[in-house]
């Protein structure tokens, strides 16, 4: 990687990771610019999940360099953190708490302030205000991913890494997330929508990047993606 | 570090050790299995060693008055493996291991709130232990209680400061139960030793002035145990 480029949101350069004799990312060079919504399209095991938490400094890189607005993961970690936030596949939410004592346990911890009716607001956006006190061991699968996301969005970050948001929603869950992103984009925030959903990737961002065995076997726009060998790839796997 | 900012810091120690005490008031996972185990071990020392047999020629009371000191700390520290395991063990349940690795800010915050947590579910175990240990063994603490809540709460500080430390470090191991208490148990030979030297003087007597060198040696430990724990619990996090 030449620079830090400051008109990156992302920027990878040799990105590669190892799970004991596993690679999960093999070689990485991307970019995306700010305000993108970038699908990240791949089967089990392509790399996509791995590649999400080391942009959110979750785990580091074997190898590569990789600067998320400009800085460097390995050494600026902290102000990483402050302007991304995470949807994993497993919620981090927890069980004995209220969903509005989740939400403000994760507001202290981002140093926003704690106030009962932005907390419930913010619980109105993702069609749960009517649970906010009941506590998350009662609610389904779907409910706890839609808190979940309200947890992942709370501090309002620079870049939104979702990774596989759609799962175990209903329709009106699946509409929630289409607006979530909808809103990251006019608010001219970056997202990254790690999903085996093609269907939803496709319509909701404006870029493609397909992962396949730890590598990027496809990176264009979305209108491209269809026409490309890596879209055969997909039918097998989707 | 500015004053904003350490008072922001200190919201977030407030906020994972309230968050940690509220949890455990509604599961009581820690809490049920710590009272349970450490009932049962008093219980069965207890009966092992009989209630009426004389502690020997040279001292007064029974044998069990005499290991009292031994046998409580023993009971107490080996309950309180559970309630600093179940402090890390809370946040893997749901993937909040992660969530906590990516907050920003001073990760200390993060041990400082769980070592909080930790601190205050043992004492609390010890107030209701420590009188059913002077039910079973004959033990007439009342008289003796401001030096006894002073000698728990600085071990209770020590053990929790390494033991919140360990616990971290251990978390993400398959054998976590056998390792922590493996690696906790030496470091804190100092501790578990003052600890019971100290609650001995205390309780029967301190003829020889020996009591203050054992409480500062508990104290030196905590402020090493927390200094070090302090500095390196950063790396600990780290996957």
């Amino acid at each position: 990687m030449s620079s830090s480029s400051p008109s990156a949101a992302v920027e990878a350069a040799g990105l590669a990771k190892r799970y004991g004799r596993a690679w999960a990312l093999r070689g990485i060079d991307l970019s995306i610019r700010p305000g993108e919504a970038v699908a990240l399209l791949g089967p089990n095991g392509s790399g996509k999940s791995t590649l999400l938490r080391i942009l959110a400094t979750a785990t580091r890189p074997t190898h590569g360099e990789v600067r998320v607005f400009g800085f460097p993961i390995r050494t600026d970690g902290d102000a990483v953190r402050r302007r991304v936030g995470l949807l994993s596949d497993r919620p981090p939410l927890y069980d004995e708490l209220t969903a509005l004592e989740n939400l403000a346990f994760a507001a202290a911890m981002y140093g926003l302030p704690v106030r009962d009716d932005g907390l419930r607001a913010a619980l109105a956006t993702v069609g749960l205000p009517r649970v906010a006190d009941a506590r998350v061991r009662t609610f389904s699968q779907g409910m706890a991913q839609r808190l979940a996301l309200a947890r992942a969005t709370l501090q309002s970050p620079d870049l939104v890494l979702l990774d596989e948001p759609y799962n175990a929603l209903d329709v009106e869950g699946l509409r929630l997330v289409d607006q979530l992103l909808a809103r990251v984009r006019a608010a001219g925030k970056t997202a990254i929508l790690a999903t085996h959903h093609i269907a939803k990737g496709l319509a909701q961002c404006d870029r493609v990047i397909a992962l396949s065995g730890g590598r990027v076997t496809f990176d264009g726009p979305t209108a491209r993606f269809a026409a490309s060998p890596a879209a055969d790839e997909a039918g097998a796997w989707a | 570090m500015g004053v904003s900012n350490a008072r922001h810091e200190w919201r977030r120690v407030w906020a994972v050790a309230r968050k940690d005490l509220l949890i455990e008031r509604r599961a009581k996972a820690a809490f049920n299995a710590m009272a349970f185990f450490a009932g049962l071990v008093l219980l069965t020392f207890g009966f092992a060693l009989g209630p009426d047999v004389p502690a020997g020629e040279s001292r007064q009371g029974t044998l069990l008055q005499e290991l009292a000191p031994g046998l409580l700390w023993v009971t107490i520290l080996f309950a309180g493996v559970l309630a600093v395991d179940r402090s890390f063990q809370l946040e893997l349940e749901r993937g909040g291991f992660d969530a906590l690795r990516l907050y920003p800010g001073d990760r200390k915050a993060l041990y400082v709130g769980k070592l909080i947590a930790n601190v205050t579910i043992m004492l609390v175990m010890e107030i209701l232990i420590c009188p059913l240990a002077g039910v079973l063994y004959s033990l007439d603490l009342w008289p003796r209680l401001p030096g006894l809540a002073g000698v728990a709460i600085l071990t209770t500080t020590g053990f929790a400061a390494m033991g919140t430390f360990y616990a971290a470090l251990t978390a993400n191991l398959r054998a976590r139960q056998v390792m922590l208490p493996l690696l906790m148990f030496p470091v804190l030979l100092p501790v578990i030793l003052a600890a019971v030297k100290a609650t001995d003087l205390v309780m029967h007597g301190d003829p020889m002035g020996q009591l203050g060198s054992w409480v500062k040696l508990l104290a030196a430990a905590d402020v090493l145990f927390l200094t070090t724990c302090l500095l390196v619990f950063e790396y600990v996090l780290e996957e």
